[in-house]
């Protein structure tokens, strides 16, 4: 029997698994995927907004205060990467101006500290490779970069070590009902009892809400495709600038990544299929043509890779934190897109709090450590810490990964983690192996081999994402039936 | 952090670094060391277990392991010290190398000559943006030489190949030997962009399927590749609507180019080319950073290994006659410019002391391919008016096969005598 179980270990999920697991209190923590934040928190705009855009008085815009001025708590904790660099939103026209003074206001009532105005010229001298119809922009130095992956994966990892218990490739059926009240979940894995089910399950929120008998909110699944591009294109980008916004999204931006990249992106397509992933032309075309509009000199040839991500849209256009009261024992959170992520961590104290009016009872643990520390990145490090490491453990002196200097030290750490990888995409996320410019052209075959020997497995078994999608097939020599 | 000194100092023992750090012991430099990032040397020919290598250098068709290994034995026979799993993390302009391994840790390496012999990489699926789905099983022909030729595994059972570079075609053979299906080569441009050797050995003589001026536009499948689309393009590359086709595979190779691997080239602060991707390097294959030479695939990417180890050794000779003389007296210096249906042209500077001494070898590929008789020109001057100082013949000219040009000592009078208007000269082919 459970306290809470937890359905999704996106970053909310794994944020709300973590401040529970200060209490005393039996957590589960679900995914039907083969790794943590494998579903909108893997593929989002990475940015901590200040929170000018929310509409005044909705839960985004308290949320997104809230959630950003934790940031540097949640990061130092965590020992996540976390830069308030600030954010612009760029005018190009006398309309925007008018765009970026509501903008100002907006964010003035939501209570942001931190913005300013700044004249074309300034910005020209901010940023040099900005198109030459600037006429002015929005500064938001609350603002940040951050890595969303890292984030949730630090935070569930962080739950674990804490007590908090973690199920992947477990699939939520329905739900275990007692007259009105939901008392558990139906998995593939078997049946979980528990006192309160929270769903944090991004895209399938509404899914969830359906087979607990709840109607009434739907989520659309809106596409949002991006380009990665090779550190080489930070020379033409310094600052994370946004276009002005449009009543469906945010814009085309152009961004730093907090990792040294540039990221192009996103195109904002409602569309059915909540598993529909796929890039395409037209969508990739737009991304290059909205961020050509903002910087002009980006080259299309330090494209390294294309993604697509899908926005959790819900059908009030609010953030939903609500324990209706016909279904006792469920809390669902839904429509968590934009600006879920800087949302998170005050989202999950939000959730702590309606539980603990709701009759939880929470006990701190004496034992709770709020301190996680990451595997050691050897690229971040300076040289008397990289020497210090590799005499510690001389596999960190071995590079695996040539564009991101990535080391068989990283790998095998994060074959060993609290939530260790077991795919080729876990082990990306974690390390950055693979995510340069060459995209593992040189690594991959270096990573099977170490991959398998550290989880004791075949390099036939080992996928790239779970499911079918092993990376070799068979041993050559071999020829198949 | 150790500190280690050394005459010239070789980063990657590939084709280029062996012949470099071999010459440039040759030529003077008494203490040479070869870094290699992995356990053994030769670098990517260790994985080339097909023949076509070592005609023109040893007069023998041999495999790529026995190219290496000749070099290999020259290699130990001269003495030369050798660093392997060692991977190279910094160069400054001072030739300060930084280097990282298990066995020595942090290695800090102040050489008196650098030669820098990375090689070349692959051109990633990113850089093609094909749209579509991101399954496993895609890779990048020479990542699947690897799992096939050294790993020992096959990374699929059905291959659509894009691209037709050498590695692609020569993979197709492969996989087709281990009993496994390619269904398709598929090219974006009229011709192909291999030598015409692998299209008869490796293509025609299994039956594979070639298609010109054909592209994948997208990619499907959710865990594993389940097929692809193929569309037929314009002379803009765009794909023609109604030309969709789509092939179940379960594999995408891309064979669709190599890119001079040049990050440390950059760290050193030495000028690159945007046409080659590689540095500027003059007749003696010295970078504009006093000091740092340049060898093979990092300067422009060559067709033939034998090439690379030719020109690598004039990048070893002139660190050897670096390190015991200094940098010699330049004289006159001409830039060199690609002209009418000519790419790059290495070197992209001329000295004419260096001329004066012996001939200069001009390498270039043409933009287009002529199959027909043209003429390789270097030209004084613009258009009509130019004045054409060396005209040589060909039989055709292709984009894959590098087109090179020899100048004669003779010709360094006569450019002294031209005085400025010498100072930028052009590489042209016309028909």
């Amino acid at each position: 029997m459970y306290d809470v179980i937890i359905i999704g270990a996106g970053v909310v999920g794994a944020h709300i698994a973590r401040a529970l697991s200060r209490y005393r209190l039996r957590i589960l923590l679900l995914d039907k995927a083969t790794d943590v934040g494998d579903g909108t928190t893997k593929a989002n705009t990475a940015i901590v907004h200040a929170g000018y855009d929310a509409k005044p008085g909705s839960n985004k815009a308290r949320l997104n205060v809230a959630g950003n001025a934790l940031f540097e708590q949640v990061c130092g904790e965590l020992d996540v990467e976390f830069d308030r660099c600030g954010t612009y939103v760029v005018g190009v026209s006398e309309e925007d101006r008018a765009t970026l003074e509501d903008l100002y206001r907006r964010g003035r009532q939501n209570g942001i500290r931190g913005l300013s105005l700044v004249g074309g010229p300034e910005m020209r001298s901010r940023e040099p490779g900005i198109t030459e119809s600037v006429t002015g922009a929005l500064f938001a130095a609350t603002g940040g970069l951050v890595d969303p992956f890292a984030l949730c994966y630090a935070a569930a990892e962080n739950a674990v070590g804490n007590g908090a218990e973690l199920l992947l490739e477990t699939e939520v059926q329905g739900f275990l009902r007692e007259d009105d009240a939901v008392v558990g979940v139906r998995t593939n894995r078997g049946e979980f009892r528990s006192r309160w089910t929270v769903i944090s399950a991004g895209v399938h929120a509404d899914d969830l809400m359906r087979a607990a008998g709840l109607d009434g909110f739907t989520i659309t699944p809106r596409k949002g495709e991006y380009f990665v591009l090779d550190r080489a294109a930070r020379a033409q980008v310094r600052n994370v600038l946004f276009p002005c916004p449009t009543p469906v999204s945010k814009g085309i931006l152009v961004t730093p990544t907090i990792h040294g990249n540039v990221m192009l992106g996103p195109t904002a397509t409602d569309i059915d299929d909540k598993e529909n992933l796929s890039t395409t032309p037209e969508g990739l075309n737009e991304v290059l043509t909205g961020a050509l509009k903002l910087i002009p000199g980006l080259e299309s040839r330090q494209i390294i890779r294309s993604f697509t991500g899908l926005r959790a849209s819900g059908s009030t256009g609010d953030f939903m934190i609500d324990a209706p009261k016909e279904r006792p024992g469920l809390l669902i959170l839904a429509g968590i897109e934009s600006p879920g992520l800087t949302a998170s961590p005050a989202i999950a104290l939000e959730v702590v709090e309606m539980l603990r009016e709701a009759g939880l009872e929470l006990q701190e643990r004496a034992e709770y450590v709020p301190l996680r520390r990451g595997i050691p990145r050897f690229s971040q490090l300076s040289p008397a810490e990289q020497e210090a490491l590799i005499a510690r453990d001389p596999r960190y002196g071995r590079i695996i990964c040539r564009c991101e200097t990535v080391t068989e030290g990283e790998v095998v750490a994060a074959c060993h983690g609290a939530i260790p990888a077991r795919t080729y995409d876990a082990l990306k996320r974690r390390t950055r192996v693979g995510t340069g410019r060459c995209q593992g052209g040189f690594d991959l075959p270096l990573v099977l081999e170490i991959m398998a020997r550290e989880l004791g497995l075949s390099p036939l078994e080992i996928t790239q994402k779970g499911g079918a999608s092993n990376i070799v097939v068979r041993r050559t020599k071999e020829v198949a039936e | 952090m150790r500190s280690l000194t050394c005459d010239v100092l070789v980063i990657g023992s590939g084709p280029a670094g062996l012949a470099a750090a071999y010459e440039a012991k040759k030529h003077g430099a008494e203490d040479v060391l070869l870094l290699e990032r992995n356990d053994e040397l030769g670098g990517i020919l260790q994985q080339c277990i097909h023949t076509g290598f070592g005609v023109r250098e040893f007069g023998e068709d041999l495999s790529g392991p026995e190219y290496a290994w000749r070099w290999i034995a020259r290699a130990r026979s001269a003495d030369l010290r050798v660093l392997s799993e060692t991977m190279v993390l910094g160069v400054d302009h001072s030739r300060r190398v930084v280097a990282s391994s298990r066995a020595l840790g942090l290695v800090e390496i102040l050489p008196r000559a650098l030669v820098l012999a990375m090689g070349c990489r692959e051109r990633p699926r990113g850089a093609l943006a094909i749209p579509g789905s991101r399954p496993a099983g895609v890779f990048t022909a020479g990542t699947a030489q690897r799992l096939v030729n050294i790993e020992g595994y096959m990374p699929g059972e059905r291959y659509v190949i894009l691209g037709s570079g050498d590695i692609g075609m020569i993979m197709a053979r492969r996989l087709t030997l281990e009993g496994a299906q390619v269904v398709a080569v598929c090219e974006i441009l009229p011709y192909i962009s291999g030598l015409r050797r692998n299209l008869v050995q490796c293509i025609r003589d299994f039956d594979i399927p070639l298609h010109l001026c054909t592209t994948v536009t997208e990619v499907r499948g959710r865990d594993r590749v389940e097929s692809v689309i193929v569309s037929r393009v314009d002379e803009q590359w765009r794909p023609i609507a109604g030309t969709r086709q789509e092939i179940p595979c379960d594999t995408l190779l891309l064979s669709v180019g190599l890119v001079p691997e040049n990050e440390l080239t950059r760290m050193a602060g030495a000028t690159i080319d945007p046409a080659t991707g590689g540095p500027v390097v003059d007749e003696g294959h010295g970078t504009d950073v006093p000091g740092i030479f340049a060898a093979g695939n990092v300067v422009h990417v060559y067709d033939l290994v034998d090439d690379v180890s030719a020109a690598a050794r004039i990048a070893g000779r002139s660190a050897g006659r670096y390190v015991r003389q200094g940098a010699p007296e330049a004289g006159q210096r001409i830039r060199l410019r690609a002209g009418e249906n000519v790419r790059a042209v290495v070197p992209q500077i001329l000295g004419l002391a260096a001329l004066e001494e012996g001939p200069v070898v001009l390498q270039f590929r043409a933009r287009h391919p002529v199959e027909g008789p043209v003429r390789a020109e270097l030209v004084m001057g613009e258009g009509a008016g130019a004045r054409v100082l060396l005209s040589r013949r060909h039989r055709y000219v292709r984009p894959a096969e590098m087109v090179t040009m020899s100048l004669p000592p003779a010709l360094a009078a006569e450019l002294a005598a031209a005085g400025d208007s010498a100072r930028d000269l052009a590489v042209r082919i016309i028909e």
